[in-house]
C-alpha cells in the first residue's frame, strides 16, 4: 500500500517535469514532398539531427506522397514549414511565406525536362507526342504538370484531347522509371532530379532522352505557414542559409545536389504565376 | 548368341535386366509425379497471387491510378528479382473492351493496344476471357507458344472491371524440375547399385544346381559318374526332384550295368563249363581205352623191365589226365544219399588236421539240426573245397570261421578267413579253371564249387576286402515229393 502511494507521488513528479520543459520542446514539423529525392531516408534522418542540433529544438519531418496532402497540413497549422513546389506556392499564397529558396548551379532557378524513351530518336517537341501516352509527376507539380500544360496551351490544346492518356506518377522519379520502362512515350520532369538521377542511377536516365528543356523557373521553396513566430521564421532561414558555412551542413547540401539556400524574392515565382493563370483560366 | 548362354549368366542377366527396368519406371513414374506437383503448386501460387494482386489492382483502375497499377503488377517480380522463383515471364491487365490498360512490360504490350494479331496468345486468350465466369480463375495452355496463362478476374462490388493476365513459361520450372530429377535418378543409382550385385549373387546362386546338374548329366556316357562327385543340389524343389531323377536313373544305370557284367561273367563261366565237358567227354572215350589196354597188357606179363617202367609212367600220366578231367567235368551225381547232420560235422574233422598245420584257428558253427535233401557228396565237396582255400588264404596263427545255417529254403554255408583279401580285378576270374594265384593250386577248387553250385540251382557271393574275404554258397532246399 505505502510503495504503491510513493510510486504514485514519483509518476506525478515525472510527468510535471515533462509537461514543463515541453514548453520549449515544442517539435518543430517540415512538410516534404517529392521536390527532391525523398525516398533516401537516411539521408532525411540525418537532416533532422542537423536542424535538431541547431535549432535546439526537435524537429519531425512529415512525408507524404502528393504535394495535396503537404499544403493542406500547412494550411490547417499541422506543419509549420514544407518544401514544396512553386506552382502550390503561388497557389496558396494566402497561406504561406516564402522561407528560402535552394541555389542549384548557382541559381535559385531549375528547368523542367520533356523526356522520352531514348529509342524515340523522332520526337523533337512535346507536338510530337500527340495521341500518345503522357507521364505527368503530380498534379500540383510545376515542372512535372503545370509546364508541359502551359505548352500544350501554347499550341492550343488541352491534355486530354491531345494524348491519348495520361496519368500521374506522384514523384519524379517515377516519371523517369514510367518513360525508361516504356509504359509512358512521354514525361515531364523536374530537371534537377533528372540531373541527380543521372549522377546517381545512370542506368536509369540512359534510357530516356531529353527532348526540351524549358526556360527557368523559381526552384520549389520552402515555405512557411503564416501562423509561424517571426523568431522562428528567422531561425530557421538562417539554419538554412547557414548551412553550407559547417561541416555537417556542406555535407547534406552536397548530397543534395545544391550549392545551399538563398532568400529570394518572391518575384522569382512570377513566371510559373503566368503559366497557372493561363492554364486555369 | 544369348540362347547358348549359360543360366549362370543368363539367370543374373534377366534378372538384372528387369531390376533396371523396373527402377527406371519407377522413376519415370516419380519424375512424372514430381512434374505433376511441381506444375500443380505453381498453378496454386499463381492463383493465389492473381486473388490477392485483383484486389488492389480493383481500386487502382477504379482511381484510373495507371502508375498505382503499375506498380503492383510489377512488386512480386521486384520483390523476388528478376527470373527468381516462380515468377510469371508477363503479367498484364487487360480492361473491359480487352485492351492493355498496364502490362510489366510496356514496349511489348503497351498502354491501350488491342493483343497484337500476330500474337498466337490473343486469340485464345481473348475466347478464355470472354468465356470466363467471375469470379474464378482460368487456365489456359497455348501449345503454340511455350507459355500458359492464368486469368484472373479484377472485380469491384461484384462487376467485373478487368482481367489480369499472368503469362508463365512453360520451361520456367524446367531447372527446379531437373534437380529434383536428378536426386531421384542419384537415389535410383544408388539402389541399383546396392541391388544389383546382390540379384546377381541370388540368381548366380540359383543358377548353380542347375548347372551342376547340366554338367553330371554330361558325365553321363561310356562310364558312369559317382553320384558323390556329382554334388548334386539336394531339396524338393523342381530342379531337387531332377536331381533325385537322376540320381535313380544314374542307380538304375549302375545296376543294370552291374547286371550285365554278371550276365557276361556267368555266360563265359558257362561257355567255359561247355567246353571243358566236350573236351572232357571226347578225352575220357580214348583215356578208358589206353587205360584198359594198359591194364590187358600188364595182366598177360611182360617181364621186360624196361617196358613195364615205361608202360606205368604212362599210365600214371593218363590217371592224372583223368584226374583233371574228373575234376573239370564236374558231374552232379544227384543221386547221393540225404546230408545229415553227421556229413557236415565229418567234414570239419577231415580239414581239421590241414588246420593244425597251420597253427590256424578254424571256428565251427553248425546250425544244422536235421537231414537235409541235399546230395551229401556234392555239398561236403562244396565245404571241403571252401575251408580247405580258406585255411590255405589265412596267415599262420590265422582265423577261419564257418557257419552252417538254414532258412526257410534255403542251406547257407558262410566260410570266413582273415587272409590276404582278393583283388577287384581277380574277381571277374575267380571261378575260371586254373585261374588259381596260388602257389601249389590247381585252379580247380573254386571252378568245382560253381560247376556243383551251379547245378544245384544254388548261388554263390564273394566279398572280399582287407582283413576279411567271406564265401557264401546258398543252397536251395528241395524237398522231395514222396
Amino acid at each position: 500500500m505505502r510503495s504503491s502511494i510513493r510510486l504514485a507521488l514519483i509518476l506525478c513528479c515525472a510527468f510535471f517535469c515533462a509537461a514543463v520543459s515541453r514548453a520549449d520542446q515544442t517539435p518543430i514539423r517540415i512538410g516534404l514532398t517529392p521536390v527532391f529525392l525523398d525516398d533516401q531516408t537516411a539521408f532525411v534522418n540525418s537532416w533532422r539531427n542537423y536542424l535538431t542540433s541547431k535549432l535546439h529544438r526537435p524537429v519531425e519531418f512529415v512525408q507524404r506522397a502528393t504535394y495535396r496532402e503537404i499544403t493542406d497540413l500547412l494550411r490547417t497549422g499541422k506543419l509549420e514549414f514544407a518544401w514544396v513546389c512553386g506552382y502550390p506556392y503561388v497557389r496558396n499564397k494566402d497561406a504561406m511565406t516564402l522561407l528560402a529558396v535552394p541555389v542549384y548551379r548557382g541559381k535559385p532557378t531549375y528547368r523542367s525536362y520533356l523526356i522520352v524513351p531514348a529509342t524515340d530518336h523522332q520526337t523533337a517537341s512535346i507536338a510530337d507526342l500527340r495521341g500518345k501516352v503522357f507521364a505527368f509527376s503530380d498534379r500540383d507539380s510545376n515542372s512535372g504538370y503545370l509546364v508541359p500544360v502551359h505548352e500544350l496551351l501554347s499550341l492550343h490544346q488541352k491534355p486530354n484531347g491531345f494524348f491519348a492518356k495520361t496519368f500521374f506518377t506522384w514523384s519524379h522519379r517515377n516519371v523517369v522509371q514510367a518513360v525508361a520502362d516504356g509504359l509512358a512515350q512521354g514525361g515531364a520532369v523536374d530537371g534537377y532530379i533528372w540531373d541527380v538521377l543521372a549522377q546517381i542511377h545512370p542506368a536509369l536516365t540512359q534510357q530516356t532522352r531529353i527532348v526540351r528543356a524549358s526556360s527557368e523557373h523559381g526552384f520549389p521553396p520552402f515555405v512557411a505557414a503564416k501562423t509561424v513566430a517571426p523568431e522562428d521564421f528567422k531561425m530557421m532561414r538562417d539554419t538554412l542559409i547557414a548551412m553550407p558555412a559547417d561541416e555537417e551542413g556542406a555535407r547534406l547540401i552536397a548530397q543534395l545536389r545544391l550549392d545551399g539556400f538563398t532568400a529570394a524574392d518572391e518575384q522569382l515565382f512570377d513566371s510559373i504565376a503566368v503559366m497557372r493563370a493561363a492554364a486555369e483560366d | 548368341m544369348i540362347r547358348n548362354l549359360s543360366f549362370r549368366y543368363k539367370i543374373p542377366l534377366r534378372a538384372s535386366i528387369l531390376i533396371a527396368f523396373t527402377a527406371a519406371v519407377v522413376t519415370a513414374a516419380v519424375m512424372y509425379r514430381v512434374y505433376e506437383n511441381l506444375k500443380n503448386d505453381l498453378l496454386a501460387d499463381a492463383s493465389s497471387m492473381g486473388r490477392v494482386l485483383a484486389r488492389p489492382l480493383a481500386t487502382a483502375i477504379l482511381h484510373d491510378d495507371v502508375w498505382r497499377a503499375y506498380e503492383i503488377i510489377n512488386s512480386p517480380t521486384r520483390a523476388t528479382g528478376e527470373g527468381r522463383g516462380s515468377q510469371p515471364q508477363v503479367m498484364m491487365v487487360l480492361d473491359a473492351r480487352q485492351k492493355v490498360y498496364v502490362s510489366t512490360q510496356p514496349k511489348q504490350y503497351p498502354m491501350l493496344s488491342d493483343l497484337a494479331a500476330d500474337d498466337p496468345a490473343a486469340g485464345p486468350l481473348r475466347q478464355a476471357i470472354d468465356a470466363m465466369v467471375a469470379p474464378e480463375f482460368t487456365v489456359i495452355t497455348l501449345p503454340s507458344t511455350d507459355r500458359f496463362y492464368i486469368l484472373t478476374p479484377i472485380m469491384s462490388d461484384e462487376v467485373r472491371l478487368a482481367t489480369l493476365v499472368m503469362g508463365y513459361s512453360r520451361s520456367m520450372f524446367v531447372p527446379r524440375f531437373f534437380d529434383m530429377a536428378s536426386s531421384a535418378v542419384v537415389m535410383t543409382l544408388l539402389a541399383l547399385a546396392l541391388l544389383l550385385p546382390v540379384t546377381w549373387y541370388w540368381a548366380w546362386r540359383m543358377a548353380i544346381p542347375l548347372t551342376r546338374l547340366a554338367e553330371a548329366m554330361g558325365r553321363v556316357g561310356p562310364t558312369l559318374p559317382d553320384l558323390a562327385d556329382c554334388r548334386l543340389y539336394v531339396s524338393r524343389d523342381e530342379i531337387g526332384q531332377v536331381g533325385t531323377a537322376f540320381a535313380r536313373m544314374l542307380g538304375q544305370l549302375k545296376e543294370k550295368e552291374a547286371l550285365e557284367a554278371q550276365m557276361l561273367h556267368s555266360e563265359r563261366l558257362a561257355a567255359v563249363g561247355r567246353l571243358a565237358a566236350g573236351i572232357a567227354h571226347e578225352i575220357n572215350n580214348p583215356l578208358g581205352g589206353m587205360l584198359n589196354a594198359i591194364s590187358t597188357f600188364k595182366k598177360h606179363g611182360n617181364d621186360d623191365p624196361q617196358t613195364m617202367k615205361t608202360l606205368s609212367l604212362i599210365e600214371r600220366g593218363l590217371v592224372q589226365i583223368k584226374d583233371i578231367i574228373a575234376a573239370l567235368l564236374v558231374e552232379a551225381r544227384l543221386q547221393s544219399h540225404p546230408l545229415s547232420v553227421q556229413d557236415i560235422e565229418d567234414t570239419c574233422t577231415l580239414v581239421l588236421s590241414d588246420a593244425h598245420r597251420k597253427s590256424a584257428e578254424l571256428v565251427w558253427e553248425n546250425d544244422i539240426m536235421d537231414a537235409l535233401p541235399l546230395p551229401s557228396t556234392l555239398v561236403r565237396q562244396i565245404l571241403i573245397n571252401l575251408l580247405l582255400n580258406a585255411i590255405a588264404a589265412v596267415e599262420t596263427q590265422g582265423r577261419v570261421r564257418c557257419h552252417i545255417y538254414r532258412d526257410s529254403t534255403n542251406m547257407i554255408m558262410r566260410v570266413e578267413n582273415g587272409g590276404q583279401h582278393i583283388p577287384p580285378e581277380r574277381m571277374n576270374y575267380l571261378f575260371e579253371p586254373f585261374s588259381s594265384s596260388r602257389e601249389g593250386g590247381t585252379g580247380l577248387g573254386l571252378w568245382v564249387i560253381y560247376q556243383i553250385t551251379q547245378q544245384m540251382k544254388g548261388e554263390i557271393a564273394v566279398q572280399s576286402q582287407p582283413g576279411l574275404t567271406c564265401f557264401v554258397v546258398t543252397l536251395p532246399i528241395v524237398e522231395a515229393s514222396p
